[in-house]
């Protein structure tokens, strides 16, 4: 409302937001993981994201008060109410929503009329088509539209590959810039399938981007969806994709990608000759670059809740200098760009009266992101459990998915904020204790194994009506124990078999209720959402 | 030892048996060193049932050095054997790829034989997953 | 088994002692001998079990394959060109059928 608006005006302006010391003449601006949406949102920074082995305690594995010690930021200030959850509801209140792509569009014309047109690339890191009603209703058009009208000069993608390759191809082809996936081939012939990397001359510098689309797309999504393409990490690949760029005149040789944070940060120790590394999809958000093998390292958030502008001076075909600014897009404080405004608008009408239908009201915190559970996971659990009548609910550890403050009602969009997908179907199947021990290990290992190129990213599968113990500095087979079932206390049986309620699963001709019904119907029910700290998940170790 | 062993599940200890004496008949007992042959697989498989596993050996190919055969084994299948490829000078690189069936997570090996007896090996970790989840 | 097709790319010309690339494909299900039957009777075993390139009838490459070869088999390599002739591929079945294509090569 407007004291919220007041109060973030009183303590930012947009000239304080973009202000920065620029360097040389090239600009690179990335944005990554936006997940559809278009409109400003709350999303709340992890409490806890552990690191394992070498990258234990070093950024993104910072989290909450520490985070704002390493990077010196004060408490209760925009950037530690942007970049942490300490005391985020309050400052939640006070600073107001993040994001708007029509903020974001200012943001890119400001730079652009800085630095001058030529002199600047905006580059999107991928997981930009899915994530909203809107986008699940217009097959991801409703991004491409909005995202065209920004004028990037490329992308690559992740979440983009579940529409399914007829619609990912049909996008592409009417693309007015480049979709660059360097380690996608073809499944058949094993030859390139996306164009690689282009070269483009900006700032006086010749400068490649080599996409890099995410590795395990394939196996963290539905392989029958996209059956032609081949994904993986193929670090020789990117090797050999630098050498070639600079044997054509490469400057500057950027790589935009969606390993995720300590894939790129492992690729850029064991490649050398990348500059910069724009890193998505684990939606870390750094407020300095991690500096690996002379590689600058970017993290730029998700949700559209930042931007990334880096300043690049080039001499004599070297980058001798940088400047970086992570921009927090507060939207009480950055001017909407009005044709941008008009044009989320338009895409949004023919199903605005559906997103504003408010199906129940939130008395806690409803967010998603960290670990091991979030509260908007814990209300889907429980929506799987009571609607599919279940014992057990797994709900997958996806990190998009928007934060609803205690107070704020619950919409039709904001259940599909977090449950917006092509494959949604809500599941009811038996599994044996020894099949469930199986899953948790398995998705365990995903993430915490301490080789990052065996990570998917991603969190810890959600787990409703059954509690467990974690050892993340365990193998896999042995990082789970102490399964119970909540409802009767008892230890999960491996041989017994469990009635488990679940979605997303990546199988073909899965079979139930899209998720966000189920949700709805158990809202219809239970209106009023009160959801205490999950205390179910333990960690050891 | 043998008390242990008797633990085992017989599947597997058949499997590691029969990899150990799939490369011992291959190399004519001699046990081969690390290096020289390269193995190219996933870090994790995108379907079990159709792994790339490409294999390349350091060799110049010639009429009188070149590399004989390389020996493609999986020592988690129920049977390792997978694949053998027969080189020729006329090869010009000792390079291949296939497509292999893994059961599970495992050790991909490759064993290079050179014509002149030497042989070499490399071994390669492929983890096979449940999959699903997503940043 | 009639559709067992084969499908190979060859490139149509090369220099005089170039190494081109190979690749080939085709269409068999590798039945391991290890897969069971709805009934639960184990489905015999019929892969194919050896692939041989021959270049102006000299072998080049040979790949001998065991069950856990993936279903319609794959296979890459190279071959040095010293000078055009034909490329004559072979898959030997279990059950004794033989496939083959055929390729020519131009060299410049
Ligand atoms: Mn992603
Ligand atoms: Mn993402």
């Amino acid at each position: 409302g407007s004291w919220s608006r007041l109060m973030a005006q009183q303590s930012l302006t947009e000239d304080q937001l973009l202000a920065m010391d620029p360097k040389g003449k090239l600009t690179l601006v990335h944005i990554t993981d936006i997940h559809a949406q278009l409109k400003p949102l709350y999303f709340r920074e992890p409490s806890i994201n552990l690191g394992i082995g070498e990258v234990a305690g070093q950024p993104p594995h910072v989290t909450g008060a520490d985070f704002l010690k390493l990077y010196n930021i004060a408490p209760g200030s925009p950037d530690a109410y942007a970049l942490t959850s300490e005391d985020y509801v309050a400052l939640a209140r006070s600073y107001g929503r993040m994001g708007g792509l029509d903020r974001i569009a200012t943001v890119i014309r400001r730079i652009r009329a800085e630095r001058g047109d030529d002199n600047v690339l905006l580059l999107d890191g991928g997981d930009t088509w899915q994530g909203s009603f809107t986008s699940n209703a217009t097959l991801g058009q409703d991004m491409v539209t909005v995202m065209n009208a920004l004028k990037p000069d490329a992308m690559t993608g992740h979440w983009e590959f579940t529409y399914g390759t007829d619609r990912v191809k049909e996008i592409i082809d009417g693309l007015p810039f480049a979709f660059l996936g360097s380690n996608i081939y073809d499944a058949e012939w094993d030859e390139p399938a996306f164009e690689a990397w282009r070269m483009y001359e900006r700032g006086g510098a010749r400068v490649a981007v080599i996409g890099q689309a995410f590795p395990y797309t394939p196996i963290a999504n539905p392989r029958w969806m996209i059956p032609d393409w081949s994904f993986g990490i193929k670090e020789e690949d990117i090797a050999a994709h630098v050498e070639e760029a600079i044997a054509e005149g490469a400057d500057v040789v950027v790589l935009l990608s969606h390993n995720g944070f300590d894939v790129d940060r492992k690729l850029a120790s064991r490649v050398d000759g990348i500059d910069v590394i724009l890193t998505g999809h684990t939606h870390d958000a750094l407020p300095e670059p991690v500096i690996v093998n002379n590689t600058l390292v970017i993290a730029s958030g998700s949700n559209g809740k930042f931007l990334s502008r880096i300043d690049l001076d080039v001499q004599d075909g070297k980058v001798t200098s940088y400047a970086h600014r992570l921009i927090p897009i507060f939207s009480d404080v950055i001017t909407p760009d009005a044709e941008m405004s008009a044009l989320i608008d338009e895409v949004r009408a023919p199903y605005e009266a559906d997103l504003q239908r408010v199906l129940g009201r939130t008395e806690s915190l409803l967010y998603r992101r960290g670990n091991f559970n979030g509260t908007f996971d814990d209300l889907i659990c429980q929506a799987l459990l009571s609607e599919r009548d279940a014992e057990i609910a797994l709900s997958p550890g996806f990190r998009w998915g928007t934060t609803l403050l205690p107070g704020q009602d619950i919409t039709f969009e904001d259940v599909h904020n977090a449950c917006a997908m092509t494959y949604p179907a809500a599941y009811r199947t038996a599994m044996t204790g020894q099949m469930l021990k199986d899953i948790l290990e398995d998705v365990g290992d995903n993430l915490f194994n301490p080789d990052p190129y065996y990570q998917q990213g991603g969190d810890m599968v959600r787990v409703g009506g059954m509690g467990y113990t974690i050892d993340p500095s365990k193998s896999i087979g042995e990082r789970i124990s102490a399964m119970t079932l909540l409802s009767t206390g008892e230890a999960i049986d491996p041989a017994r078999e469990y009635i488990v309620a679940g979605w997303a699963s990546v199988n073909e001709g899965t079979e139930g209720p899209p998720i966000a019904e189920v949700v709805e119907a158990h809202l219809s029910k239970n209106p009023v959402v009160v959801l205490p700290d999950n205390q179910s998940v333990k960690l050891a170790g | 030892a043998a008390v242990t062993l008797a633990f085992l599940p017989r599947l597997a200890l058949a499997a590691a048996q029969s990899t150990d004496e799939a490369i011992m008949a291959f190399t004519k007992g001699a046990t081969p060193t690390e290096g020289t042959v390269s193995l190219d697989t996933p870090e994790i498989a995108e379907n079990g049932n159709t792994v790339p596993v490409g294999v390349s050996v350091d060799s110049p190919m010639t009429a009188d050095n070149y590399v004989e055969s390389v020996l493609i084994l999986a020592d988690g299948n129920p049977n390792p054997a997978v694949a053998t490829f027969h080189f020729t000078a006329l090869s010009g690189v000792a390079e291949a790829k296939t497509r292999i069936r893994l059961a599970k997570t495992q050790n991909v090996i490759a064993v290079a034989r050179m014509n002149d007896g030497s042989v070499f090996i490399d071994r390669k970790e492929v983890k096979v997953t449940i999959g699903g989840c997503g940043g | 088994m009639a559709d067992n097709k084969p499908r190979v790319k060859v490139p149509k010309k090369a220099a005089k002692g170039e190494v081109i690339a190979i690749k080939t494909l085709i269409s068999h299900p590798m039945e391991s001998g290890q897969r069971k039957d709805k009934a639960g009777n184990l489905v015999p075993r019929q892969i194919i079990n050896k692939f041989t390139c021959e270049f102006n009838g000299q072998v080049v490459f040979t790949c001998d394959m065991d069950p856990a070869v993936s279903a319609n088999p794959y296979l890459e390599f190279n071959v040095r060109v010293d000078e055009p002739g034909t490329f004559k591929f072979t898959w030997v079945d279990d059950d004794g059928s033989i496939y083959e294509a055929v390729n020519s090569i131009a060299v410049e």
